[in-house]
């Protein structure tokens, strides 16, 4: 097998690896980039702890190929906070207890930035849905819907 | 200083608060590691060979060609973790799942093991490892395998706990039994009789960290274990004992662990890691995937109960009696056991007795699950009591109350309680709003009881005060859901200083003394034992530097807020010395100061709780949807209430998942069909509603602030709530967990006779 | 392996054609990325489409709506004009997997992954919609009822691709739906999966129906008995029992980890009526 040589934007920064052709952008994040925020749950698409979000749109990173990066735009967990200002939603994740053990939270946070980028004033329900690729064993999901919740709000700059 | 443990009713200005976790901001971005974010240099990769049989006799494996993949540097049989267990039955059951010895009894038993240069290399050697499987007759259900023409999982298996003792070998490792009184007697006095069987499949801890490891052992003997896992110490002395190690040369080191309820209680492939490493004088990473976290570690027990609830017509219990039969999996524990022992805790009765047995099935190792049993014995009695107060037509709450256990009660397991909160839970329930809450068309509501033990064990704490005032506290339980958090808070409280100025750190087992685990919900219960243990002992410390300081007599220093005091009047106006003030003179006072603490926390006080749910049913696909969820729960005393609440809705959301969906499905091959979270469906955000909360707080005396273990109770009500709820939903008793659609639309069928 | 991401049409099918037996399409990867995973699995070849001008939009003709190969379920759902035109295909491509699935799998990976279950299928053979296929010898057009021919099989001849699916534009006072079966809300696999589509006379009597269902068999299954039900009726309910009662006996399930024969063919009946009902009302009645 022959490494495949990629040019792509992760957290706005340029970055060019090599990789297999049947490695998946979660390896390359993980085991070249080491950019370990990403955390593979299950390696088939079923937990979402392993979300990045390509060109707008969440993935599981586990289910990319590596060389489908090139010329793309990846966000991770890495890139979310602002320098050392937390975005809101890491904020109120904490506040709000949102995490027990966390390993599901990087996936979490940067499926629901996902969510506030598209839809700034979700409901619930519609919440629940879009995260519903997200499994969390640990809360009950109660704490992180209402994070989000908050997170929401004072991004639309209302007080809660 | 002796420690005194006694509950003491105080005010608390930390305790109870809800401050912002420690470990927050690195799990938020990513920079919290777990037990696959970390490497070690010239590290190799590690995979299983596991299997394809639920039972099959090992002739022969041959490595040789998979020796030969350029790239491979050590592959492991059994013959490389030679049984060093002296007769430990308990061990030798851990030694033999890590690596299968004589037969693989299960689909997924790990035969051998590859360490290579990469993923690649490792596969392709998998590949060429020739096992000569004898694939022998299997069987996976817990009834079936007690029949007397079932296949044998090991014939030196004789029933132990039945008198003579038996001369056949059996697939019953153990008969246990609980209870007093006369229960022929009791219900001999019944008015009304509830008989029923039960079953439940087989649900598995479903945390969503793979276990994972990075094994580095020494040619000087020495080795050194990163792991994911409940308690490192519990691991070193596994991995000590499994390889012949000096538990002194053995560091083993706990990452960040995502997620464990009671699946990461003892060693899986951490000793195959240490074995390839040992043979590859190379670092090893071994990274379960998730189908081999299915296959091959920790589900629960499928069961079979039988229970039957005599009653007066007044509602006055008069006998109750269980069976319970507990799949252990291939080797011989104590499942059903805690079963029998939890299934009428929550009651007070005169005739009551329960009946274990332990049944070796050819289906993974059963581990602990939060609660470990409890939620089926409680399914099962649950549901009869709900039946026994449709019988007798009296609200269900309040035939639980009249029967409930109190203080002074005998539990059926034997001790007598002291001040517990199955009353309290169940008056606080009967006073709900949830409970009064008008249902919908297609809905059904459902309450039940749950009992759990706690646990307290052996801890050791380190509290150092820094040169400036900070703390740094030490403790050896892991922190599996935000216990740093209120240990903080629990060292805060009793220095006497901000939650700020303390940093809480899971020390590794080089740098301190030995912990349990933790399990038995017994992290914040113990390891704040210790801490206040510790904190008293620092206050002794630094009273003595205060007495030095002032040059009085140390028994005219007294600790209040944080500051050493000058007793009375006759020093005149001595300023009050803060831990700042101590701290920053202590170079020229006595050296560092610190704080220890080695207990044994004993009293970790029972707990209970009271779940309400209300579900609605389609009667025309069986689909059950969780409506509305409230769980009430008594904690003793909630340090840091927001995780307490975490507490509750995890383990709510954790049974609800068991009671609807989650089961392990075999086929007749006894090959796991769903080892992956796709077909082992936990529940997801769309699936479940807010779940309410309601701490109550009744101190357990045998803690100084009366903190209770809260992290298991949770789980055990839900199944037999939600069975409740469906059952009056549809109007037809549930029996079997989980409550599937396809279950439910057989049980409506059968009723309307379609 | 060799991953190519070739940007033409005609290079795809070649690679494809002068492949082996394992080489495989790249759209979304949400399949193949999971089938990649197994120890048993083996691929020489990915031939990664969507760099291929024209496979990642949704095109709108005058007379029907043309959804390259590599178009992600969750733009279709972002299309206005489609989901007006067809909310039963768009709510069907948006219920496969999660959001993170959504948002990389295809229509065309869903139809050629063969899966009994597919849960765009059946609305796709609701809507009568047709697949372009490109291969070594040119292009060709046929039903999507027609592509898979049994798990995991399609009648796709050796490099061939799919190049689009084509979903013709509704006429006056129809409406299509789909609905499914799954234990969990989201995140899951259709036990059973229901897809009509009828479209009315000026009275609100079903002119025209096309009933189909996933799941229920080795591949997605017309029910034309279910549709004849429908038609000359305004959905009273003798004819929704008629329909239920012809999807059930329609079925032709399997026992599996998944459900029942018992529940699949109970299911199929309810999710049919259900269905019906949906896409009558959609057509602008009730």
């Amino acid at each position: 097998m022959t490494s495949i040589a990629v040019s792509t934007t992760i957290n706005d920064d340029d970055v060019e690896f090599l990789c297999q052709p049947d490695e998946t952008l979660l390896d390359v994040l993980r085991n070249r980039l080491g950019l370990m925020g990403a955390k593979e749950g299950c390696g088939t698409g079923d937990c979402g702890a392993c979300s990045t979000i390509m060109d707008g749109r969440v993935v599981c990173s586990c289910l990319v190929l590596g060389a489908e990066a090139q010329g793309r735009t990846i966000e991770t967990i890495e890139g979310l906070a602002n320098g050392s200002e937390l975005h809101p939603l890491q904020s109120k994740f904490i506040e709000h207890a949102a995490l027990q053990c966390g390993i599901c939270t990087p996936g979490f946070l940067m499926a629901a930035k996902a969510l506030l980028d598209k839809n700034p004033d979700p409901t619930e329900e519609e919440i629940r849905y879009w995260l519903a690729g997200n499994l969390c064993r640990c809360t009950g999901y109660d704490k992180i819907v209402r994070a989000v919740q908050a997170a929401a709000t004072e991004m639309r700059g209302e007080s809660a | 200083m002796s420690f005194d443990a006694a509950y003491k009713k105080q005010a608390f200005k930390s305790v109870g608060t809800r401050p912002l976790r420690p470990d927050g901001v690195d799990k938020v971005t990513g920079r919290a590691r777990y037990g696959a974010d970390f490497n070690m240099p010239g590290q190799l990769v590690a995979r299983v060979l596991r299997s394809p049989h639920a039972h099959a006799r090992i002739k022969r494996i041959d490595t040789a060609r998979a020796e030969a993949v350029r790239g491979v540097k050590a592959i492991i049989t059994a013959a490389d973790l030679p049984d060093l267990t002296n007769g430990d039955a308990a061990l030798f059951a851990i030694l033999d799942n890590c690596m299968a010895r004589t037969k693989a009894r299960y689909d997924g038993h790990a035969v051998a093991a590859v360490a290579a240069i990469d993923e690649k290399a490792a596969k392709e050697a998998l590949g060429l490892i020739e096992v000569d499987y004898e694939v022998l007759p299997h069987v996976v259900d817990v009834d079936a395998a007690m029949q007397p023409d079932a296949p044998i999982l090991d014939e030196t298996v004789f029933t132990t706990g039945v008198e003579p003792a038996p001369k056949a070998p059996s697939n019953v490792a153990n008969r246990s039994e609980f209870g007093h009184g006369d229960i022929e007697a009791g219900f001999a006095q019944a008015d009304i009789i509830v008989e029923r069987s039960f079953k439940t499949e087989q649900a598995h801890q479903g945390y969503i960290e793979p276990h994972a490891c990075v094994a580095s052992c020494n040619p000087d003997g020495t080795a050194d274990l990163w792991v994911c896992t409940q308690g490192h110490f519990v691991y070193r002395q596994n991995c000590a004992d499994l390889l012949g190690l000096e538990v002194s040369k053995l560091r083993v080191t706990s990452s960040e662990i995502g997620g464990g309820f009671g699946g990461k209680t003892h060693v899986w492939a951490e000793p195959v890691a240490l074995a390839l490493s040992r043979k590859a004088g190379r670092p090893v990473k071994l990274v379960m995937s998730r189908e081999e976290v299915f296959r091959a570690s920790g589900p629960t027990s499928a069961t079979s109960i039988d229970v039957k609830i005599g009653a007066r017509k007044d509602g006055k219990i008069t006998a109750a009696s269980a069976t319970l039969r507990y799949t252990n999996g291939p080797y011989g524990d104590m499942w059903a056991e805690l079963g029998a022992m939890t299934s009428f805790a929550c009651y007070d009765l005169e005739n009551v007795k329960t009946v274990g047995f332990e049944v070796l099935v050819n289906r993974p190792k059963v581990s602990a699950y939060r609660a470990p049993s409890a939620p089926m014995a409680a399914f099962a009695v649950e549901s009869a009591i709900d039946e026994l107060a449709q019988e007798i037509g009296m609200d269900a709450v309040e035939l639980r109350i009249q029967n409930a256990a109190s203080e002074g009660t005998r539990s059926s397991y034997g001790p007598v309680y002291g001040p517990i909160g199955i009353g309290p839970t169940l008056e606080a329930a009967k006073a709900h709003p949830h409970m009064s809450a008008p249902l919908g068309r297609n809905q059904g509501r459902g309450m039940a009881c749950g009992f759990w033990f706690n646990f307290g064990g052996q801890t050791c704490t380190d509290l150092n005060i820094n040169s400036d005032g900070t703390v740094t506290l030490a403790v050896g339980t892991v922190d599996v859901g935000g216990s740093r958090a209120s240990l903080s808070l629990i060292a805060a409280e009793e220095l006497g200083i901000d939650y700020q100025d303390i940093k809480a750190v899971i020390a590794d087992t080089a740098t301190l003394g030995y912990n349990d685990m933790t399990d038995g919900s017994r992290g914040t219960f113990s390891s704040s034992m210790a801490t206040i243990s510790a904190a008293r002992n620092a206050i002794e410390v630094m009273r003595k530097r205060a007495a030095l300081t002032w040059d009085i007599p140390l028994e005219d220093v007294q600790w209040k807020d944080g500051h050493a005091h000058a007793a009375g009047t006759k020093y005149g106006n001595l300023a009050p010395l803060s831990v700042k003030d101590i701290a920053a003179k202590s170079g020229n006072t006595g050296g560092p100061i610190a704080g220890h603490s080695e207990l044994v926390a004993d009293g970790a006080g029972v707990s209970f709780a009271t779940h309400i749910c209300d579900v609605e049913v389609d009667p025309e696909t069986g689909s059950t949807r969780v409506v509305r969820y409230t769980v009430i729960q008594d904690a003793g005393k909630a340090v840091h209430p927001s995780y307490v609440e975490g507490q509750y809705q995890g383990g709510a959301a954790q049974g609800i998942g068991w009671a609807l969906n989650e089961e392990y499905v075999y086929g007749d091959d006894g090959r796991l069909q769903n080892p992956g979270f796709l077909d082992y469906r936990i529940p997801v955000c769309s699936d479940l509603p807010m779940i309410d909360t309601q701490i109550l707080e009744i101190p357990n005396p045998n803690h100084p602030y009366g903190v209770r273990g809260v992290g298991e109770t949770s789980i055990v009500p839900p199944l037999a709530a939600i069975a409740n709820a469906v059952s009056n939903a549809v109007g037809v008793r549930m029996a079997h967990i989980p409550m599937s659609p396809p279950r439910i639309l057989s049980a409506l069928n059968r009723k309307t006779g379609s | 392996m060799r991953y190519e991401r070739p940007e033409t049409l005609m290079d795809a099918t070649a690679l494809l054609a002068e492949a082996s037996e394992n080489a495989f399409v790249l759209a979304g990867g949400t399949d193949l990325l999971v089938r990649m995973q197994s120890d048993d699995f083996k691929a020489d070849l990915v031939v990664d489409i969507k760099s291929i001008a024209g496979m990642g939009e949704v095109t709108e003709t005058e007379d029907a709506f043309v959804i390259g190969a590599a178009v992600p379920c969750a733009a279709l759902g972002e299309h206005e004009a489609l989901t007006a035109a067809w909310p039963g295909v768009v709510e069907a491509a948006n219920l496969i997997g999660s959001t993170q699935v959504q948002g990389r799998c295809t229509v065309s990976g869903n139809l050629c992954n063969a899966s009994p279950a597919a849960d765009s299928v059946p609305a796709l053979v609701a809507a009568n919609a047709k697949v372009r296929i490109a291969g070594p010898g040119g292009t060709r057009e046929a039903a999507v009822l027609d592509i898979p021919t049994g798990p995991g099989k399609t009648s796709l001849a050796k490099g061939e691709i799919i190049e689009s699916v084509i979903l013709p534009k509704p006429t006056a006072r129809s409406g299509d739906a789909y609905l499914r079966f799954t234990p969990r809300t989201e995140m899951d696999i259709a036990v059973v999966g229901a897809g009509v589509s009828l479209s009315l006379d000026d009275d609100g009597v079903v002119k025209s129906a096309r009933v189909a269902l996933g799941a229920v068999g080795p591949k997605v299954m017309l029910v034309e008995d279910g549709a004849r039900a429908l038609v000359g009726t305004r959905l009273e309910d003798a004819a929704l029992n008629a329909l239920a009662a012809a999807c059930s006996a329609g079925s032709n399930p399997i026992d599996d980890k998944r459900g029942t024969v018992e529940f699949r063919k109970q299911v199929a009946g309810v999710l049919a009526r259900r269905a019906a009902q949906t896409a009558y009302t959609r057509a602008g009645e009730k």
